[in-house]
């Protein structure tokens, strides 16, 4: 066995050069903590015969690839040719993909080693794992509390060392908050800055395809693998908007410290924008006015999207019967069709499009003054099992802090920082705009390096 | 604001193509209405002045060439793999016509 397992995505490549072990070794050593930590309920599917078969292709033939023997877990969502995608729901517990999509594919063509795919909210409908029709995923930290969610087993496992990079999707903050409960760093790209195509869709234009790691490097290094045009997702550009050389300013928006932010949460939030302070960066006040009223406006547009795609759920071409679907599918598949129904589209539907402008509008007003903004992820740090789970809508309201920037469009950055009294990670998110994910890398390797 | 009955559960359910049994329409009913009485805050906010906003990225009309990419077709075999439920190369679907009784 190896004696000191990599930690980054730099470390892997370098032993894998200097045959400090090999790819084999590697797959041995995750499998086994896989295997170790089963009770974290992390994997839906571990895909063993696959990794092997990959580590010993790259041990053949080093190739200076940029995921060079990575190990990768990909949230359930991901379809990955072959092998069974479930999306984390009954409906689709046999199914097996006929192609993989493109964020699989090109981490795949780039080295990396699949090792399987992760526990979620089914259909990615949750912030906690606890709607996973394949039980809960718990937190690596203290396994009485939820790792967060939807992307649950993606964050739980990079946190509790099952793999080094894990991919998740965010539509409401489904990377972001259960990375920083987990206390692992998570991307939310720019939508239309990863391509789309072979995941299960939620809500089509809020959804992203994001990137859970150990560091701010290595998450950079999985987005510029998988990031940019690949002909089959036409929201998708190769823009990216340059580093400035002028002073980077970052923005404290009063409204994501309104009643209710936990303290500890708070003080995390302000010492990560002090320390970036001390490092020569200028904090602004500004103000997010419409911040609101983003749950109201998420929870009409989100669940609207979700009646439609999830629309092909039939039960004919793939899956089970719709009765399969678990309570928050149906809820989430009745609100959306109710606020697109006659005689109430205009009402919800447009309307909610309407204020979505509204929020847009102050997030451009804000970047003109800064490059960035930082924010809380979340209200509170992780929470126990159960102690949310039996009121939806008080589950909804916390989304408020990560759903804005789902609607704007804009990327966001998870980063940890620390731990509350319970021992449980607390961090804080750098937001900004649109394809400024090199300000945000920036910024997060600057806080690192603290 | 809004408060759903069972009778708009039951459409809704009908839209959505959800059979949903007496004990969840009655466990949803409370739930929803709750709910879509939450969302209905919005009704009190001025969007006179702006227009409605359905994607970010300010794209429109992206086109490609209009020609046959195979690798990005499936098989019809590899379409037809998610289902048992097949014939002669078709996905078998419950009948919506019936025989004639009148020739």
């Amino acid at each position: 066995m190896i004696s000191k397992l990599p930690v980054t995505i730099k470390e892997t490549k370098e032993g894998l050069m200097k045959k400090k072990f090999s790819a084999v070794n590697l797959v041995d050593e995750y499998l086994a903590r896989i295997e170790k930590n089963k009770g974290l309920n992390a994997f839906i599917s571990v895909s063993s015969e696959d990794a092997y078969k990959k580590a010993k292709l790259i041990d053949s033939s080093l190739q200076d690839l940029p995921l060079l023997g990575v190990t990768v877990a990909h949230k359930d969502l991901f379809l990955t040719k072959g092998v069974r995608t479930t999306a984390g729901s009954k409906i689709l517990e046999s199914y097996v993909p006929v192609y993989s999509a493109t964020v699989v594919a090109r981490m795949e063509k780039a080295g990396a080693i699949m090792i399987g795919k992760t526990n979620c909210d089914a259909w990615a409908h949750g912030a906690s794992g606890e709607n996973s029709d394949f039980g809960p995923t718990l937190n690596p930290n203290n396994k009485d509390y939820v790792p967060g969610g939807s992307s649950s087993g993606s964050a739980a496992s990079v946190s509790a060392g099952l793999t080094l990079i894990a991919t998740g999707t965010d539509t409401g903050g489904s990377v972001r908050q259960p990375a920083s409960f987990c206390g692992v760093v998570g991307l939310k790209p720019t939508y239309g800055a990863v391509s789309r195509y072979g995941i299960i869709a939620m809500a089509s234009s809020l959804d992203c395809p994001g990137v859970f790691g150990n560091c701010v490097t290595d998450v950079e290094t999985v987005f510029n693998v998988i990031k940019g045009q690949d002909g089959y997702d036409a929201t998708v550009t190769n823009h990216q908007l340059p580093i400035t050389n002028h002073k980077l300013r970052i923005g404290i928006p009063k409204e994501y410290f309104a009643e209710g932010l936990d303290r500890e949460v708070e003080k995390s939030v302000i010492e990560a924008s002090q320390i970036l302070k001390k490092k020569g960066v200028e904090l602004v006040d500004v103000s997010l006015p419409n911040t609101k009223h983003a749950v109201e406006v998420y929870y009409i547009i989100q669940p609207a999207e979700v009646s439609s795609n999830l629309g092909r759920y039939e039960g004919i071409r793939y899956g089970e019967d719709r009765a399969l679907f678990g309570d928050e599918a149906k809820r989430r598949i009745m609100l959306g069709t109710y606020v697109l129904s006659a005689g109430y589209y205009d009402t919800y539907y447009l309307k909610a499009q309407k204020v979505r402008s509204l929020i847009i509008q102050d997030f451009n007003e804000a970047f003109s003054k800064v490059d960035a903004i930082i924010a809380p992820v979340y209200p509170t740090a992780a929470f126990k099992l159960g102690e949310k789970s039996a009121d939806p809508l008080k589950m909804y309201l916390a989304d408020i802090l990560t759903a804005p920037a789902n609607l704007a469009g804009i990327p966001g950055l998870a980063v940890p920082n620390g731990k509350n009294k319970q021992g449980l990670p607390l961090g804080f998110q750098l937001i900004g705009p649109r394809f400024s994910e090199p300000v945000l890398f920036e910024l997060g390797k600057l806080y690192e390096r603290f | 604001m809004a408060k759903l009955t069972k009778t708009d559960v039951l459409h809704i359910a009908e839209l959505a193509k959800l059979d949903l049994t007496e004990d969840e329409v009655k466990k949803f009913v409370p739930q929803l209405s709750t709910i879509v009485d939450y969302i209905g805050n919005l009704s009190k906010i001025d969007t006179s002045k702006v227009d409605a906003t359905s994607q970010t990225t300010g794209l429109v009309d992206v086109f490609r060439e209009d020609r046959v990419v195979s690798d990005g077709s499936l098989s019809q075999d590899e379409a037809l793999s998610g289902t048992e439920e097949t014939y002669n190369g078709y996905f078998k679907v419950g009948a919506i016509l019936t025989e004639r009784t009148d020739k």
